[in-house]
């Protein structure tokens, strides 16, 4: 066991434990404390899969500024607490429960029977240049859809939030 | 490591943001709950990219876009959680039900 | 002549459609125009007869085919002219020429007149079917316009329940009886391959049919006759059959529908002939039957009624005649019977008229205020007793005759009734006689002697209503002379399997017989009815005869309880809740099924996202996993 992955495990139980709260807890904002606690923790799996562009931008954009957002949310609709107000009833958590092992377990028999024996070699962090090179040379196009995505949401979110 | 812990953490990420989506009430944790999914989404994406030490690192690059489209997507979606919860003073999206027949 | 048979049902028929459509703008209602239908099918019949006793007995036969289902199951429509056809046609057309006169009369200011003599034109018609049909769906088709026809007719005054119900039994229980027919008539399609009357009579001469579907297809056709004809066990309409108007009694249920029955027994005799068990079967119902209607008739306070059960007695004879041999017998009682007791009625009727109640308690000393109605009543009432030189005298001792010499002497060779049969017909026909002279004498002096016991002033009826029953009595007086000689009905009926049996042989010990016990009959009808009707009737003394006699036997009461009540009271619920439930029940579960299966199928609209956010999942789930067994691991 080396100690990469070592790290590892402790980040994906962290992790997964947060992930877990996320979903089941009573109040709305501990989930979304749960879940700067889950992001952070992919952040640092990203660290350790030789990604650590990926892992900042992941701490800037998704503990930054979506999980602000998610709270400015809260904020504003008046986050109820409690589980009858956050969750569905019994039935339709206990089919929701049913779903989501089901596609756990779909998911988990695939991939071991796919990539069961495969192994991620020790490498070096790709380099930010690299990186960059990839996105303006061979991707400039979806960078630019993803630009002009972006605008558009902009827009989209001022003109359907604003009060008039 | 083996490759397929990062998948497997992928996977569980992935199944709770489903049972989430499916099981809460309140419009603003389903949205965090489809986050959790597009979290698992780029994990699996990177840790590809590592095991196939891609030249391009494609795998990266597209986690990148997912980021930048998700946070787009919870932009849109909170405006319009705000925007229903100002008009029916909800957000329990249970009682959203136009669409119903 | 004979080629114009077919105008005389054909006419009536028209007549029908012509009064029902433009009746009521017609003068005097549309009567005439029946009358006329009928007067020239009189005429033309008339003129067949003639040819026949001229010596023309060939049987004239013509058919055009009618509808075709297929080969082998083609069916005619025909007619037959031979002497039979010839002597009932001419007697149809007279009682109902005479009747329908009398009915202009009779029925003058009722208020269903027009529809009354279509209806009488339409029953005419049938019965006129029957007599000359070739094949028995024609024949069915006739006696089935009858049945209809007496329906309508008995329940003319439909007003009153009880004649809608008298009606309704008079229908039911003659269908019980055409049930057995029309079995019957399959019987012999299927056997003999088609409905022609002679290809079936030729079948059983032959030997092709066996003689044990010979005798159940006779059996099962006999049926049709018991019911038409007022055989025990389905006698019991007749009586209540009298709610009709008098001029229907008289025409249908003395003359005519009633005959049908004998004339189909009479049309299909060599059928018959063949199978020992029916001519038993025939001769025993009819024994029964004119016992039991003779004894019916001496309680009975209607006049009508007493004619009606004198009608099932003497329709008995003519079976019994049947049963025993009598071909010729049994036609020739049918022939003067029609006049008799058509006389009897119409004159009944001219007397209820009079004193506006059916009921004998109400009548007496008639025979002063109305002498015309009188002596054609007496005539008709002396003919039914048997009293010679009327008709009614020789035509019954032709029948005891057959009677005797089927059990006592030498019964014409190969007859197969059984001589303790015959034996049983012959008592039973003389002690019916005795009964038969015994309640006539009752009737006679109960409406004409004594004093008069009503409330009204009864007095002759007119001119229209006399002419009748004048007419009748002359007929009912001579109508017996046509047994007699060498040209006699017997030769006139013949036909190559039925040959005749020469002139009516005179047994001179049973003549004497039979005149002895008609006359003390009436003897004792006199002695015990002179003064009147007495304080209770006689017979109220042996209570338990009494009441078996009150009750019909309480054959009514058993038919009610039984039938009536196990049909309408269990098997019409059932059949109802059948209706209902299943069936109608499945019509509903159809509608029922569709909006429940609907009411599940609109979940799949539920409008909350995380519901097709759900199947999505699932499905995805389900796909993968179909996919990767399909195509392998």
């Amino acid at each position: 066991m080396t100690g990469q992955e070592v790290a590892f495990l402790i980040l994906a139980v962290v992790g997964g434990l947060a992930g877990l709260l996320v979903v089941t807890s009573r109040n709305v904002v501990h989930a979304a404390l749960y879940l700067v606690v889950a992001l952070s923790s992919v952040a640092g799996v990203y660290l350790l899969l030789a990604a650590p562009f990926v892992a900042f931008v992941q701490v800037i954009i998704y503990v930054g500024a979506i999980v602000v957002l998610i709270l400015f949310g809260i904020m504003l609709t008046r986050a109820p607490v409690g589980r009858r107000v956050l969750d569905n009833t019994l039935r339709a958590r206990v089919g929701a429960f049913v779903v989501g092992a089901g596609v756990f377990v779909m998911l988990t028999v695939f991939l071991a029977g796919a990539f069961g024996e495969a192994r991620i070699a020790n490498q070096a962090a790709t380099a930010t240049a690299a990186l960059g090179n990839s996105i303006f040379r061979n991707y400039v196009l979806p960078f630019e859809a993803v630009s002009v995505l972006l605008l558009a949401a902009l827009i989209g979110a001022i003109v359907l939030a604003r009060r008039d | 490591m083996p490759l397929l812990y990062p998948l497997i953490f992928a996977a569980f990420l992935f199944s709770a943001g489903v049972y989430g989506v499916l099981a809460r009430r309140n419009a603003v944790m389903v949205l965090m709950s489809i986050e959790l999914m597009l979290n698992a989404v780029n994990v699996n994406l990177v840790a590809f990219n590592a095991y196939l030490q891609d030249q391009l690192v494609s795998g990266q690059v597209f986690a990148l876009f997912v980021i930048a489209v998700a946070a787009a997507e919870v932009g849109i979606g909170l405006a319009i959680v705000l925007l229903i919860f100002r008009n029916r003073e909800t957000v329990n999206i249970d009682e959203v039900d136009l669409l119903r027949w | 002549m004979k080629e114009l048979a077919w105008l005389v049902p054909a006419l009536p028929l028209a007549a029908w459609a012509v009064i029902l459509l433009v009746g009521k703008r017609l003068p005097d209602g549309g009567a005439p125009v029946g009358l006329l239908a009928v007067a020239v099918g009189w005429v033309i019949s008339l003129a067949i007869l003639f040819g026949v006793i001229g010596g023309d007995h060939d049987a004239y036969h013509v058919a055009v085919e009618w509808a075709a289902f297929g080969p082998g199951l083609e069916i005619p429509l025909g007619m037959t002219v031979d002497g039979l056809a010839a002597v009932l046609l001419a007697m149809v057309t007279t009682v109902s020429l005479l009747v329908q006169l009398y009915s202009v009369f009779y029925m003058r200011g009722d208020e269903r007149y027009t529809l009354f003599f279509a209806k009488l034109s339409l029953f005419t018609s049938g019965m006129l079917i029957v007599v000359l049909a070739d094949n028995l769906l024609l024949l069915l088709v006739g006696w089935e316009i009858m049945g209809i026809c007496s329906y309508f007719l008995i329940g003319h005054y439909w007003e009153d329940a009880a004649n809608a119900r008298a009606a309704t039994k008079a229908f039911l229980t003659t269908r019980v009886g055409d049930l057995g027919f029309m079995a019957g008539i399959f019987v012999f399609f299927w056997a003999a391959g088609s409905f022609e009357i002679e290809r079936i009579i030729e079948g059983v001469e032959s030997g092709r049919i066996s003689s044990t579907t010979v005798t159940l297809g006779a059996v099962l056709l006999f049926c049709g006759a018991i019911g038409k004809s007022g055989q025990f066990p389905l006698h019991t309409w007749l009586p209540d059959a009298m709610a009709g108007p008098t001029p229907v009694s008289a025409l249908i249920h003395a003359a005519t529908m009633v005959a049908a029955g004998v004339f189909l027994v009479a049309r299909m005799y060599p059928v018959f002939e063949a199978s020992g068990t029916v001519l038993n079967e025939i001769a025993i119902i009819a024994s029964i039957t004119m016992l039991i209607a003779a004894l019916l008739a001496l309680v009975q306070d209607d006049i009508k009624r007493v004619l009606a059960y004198s009608t099932v007695s003497q329709l008995a004879y003519m079976m019994a005649a049947l049963g025993v041999g009598g071909y010729s017998a049994g036609v020739f009682h049918l022939f003067t019977h029609a006049f008799f007791k058509a006389l009897l009625f119409l004159a009944a009727g001219s007397i209820i008229h009079a004193v506006h109640s059916n009921n004998m308690s109400e009548m007496g000393g008639l025979a002063r205020a109305m002498p015309l109605t009188f002596i054609t009543f007496l005539t008709g009432a002396l003919a039914l007793a048997g009293i010679a030189p009327l008709s009614g005298f020789w035509s019954k001792d032709e029948i005891l005759t057959d009677a005797w010499n089927a059990g006592f002497g030498q019964g014409h060779e190969g007859l197969a009734t059984s001589p303790a049969v015959a034996q049983v017909v012959f008592v039973t026909g003389v002690v019916t006689a005795f009964l038969t002279a015994l309640y006539v004498a009752r009737m006679l002096w109960l409406s004409f002697g004594a004093a008069y016991r009503g409330q009204g002033h009864p007095h002759e009826a007119e001119a229209g209503i006399l002419f009748p029953l004048v007419v009748l009595a002359v007929c009912a007086a001579l109508a017996g002379f046509v047994g007699l000689g060498d040209n006699s009905i017997s030769t006139w009926i013949q036909t190559p399997l039925l040959p005749s049996e020469g002139p009516a042989t005179l047994n001179l010990g049973l003549i004497v017989a039979a005149t002895a016990v008609a006359l003390l009959g009436l003897l004792a009808g006199t002695a015990l009815y002179r003064r009147g009707l007495p304080e209770h009737e006689y017979l109220e003394r042996f209570p338990p005869v009494w009441t078996v006699l009150q009750r019909k036997f309480f054959l009514d009461d058993l038919y009610e309880r039984v039938l009536v009540r196990g049909v309408a009271g269990a098997l019409a619920p059932a059949t109802y809740w059948f209706d209902q439930r299943v069936i109608d029940g499945v019509v509903d579960g159809v509608g029922l099924g569709t909006r429940r299966l609907a009411r599940g199928l609109r979940y799949v609209q539920s409008g909350q996202a995380q519901w097709y956010a759900a199947a999505l999942f699932l499905g995805v789930v389900g796909l993968a996993v179909v996919v990767t067994q399909l195509v392998g691991r």
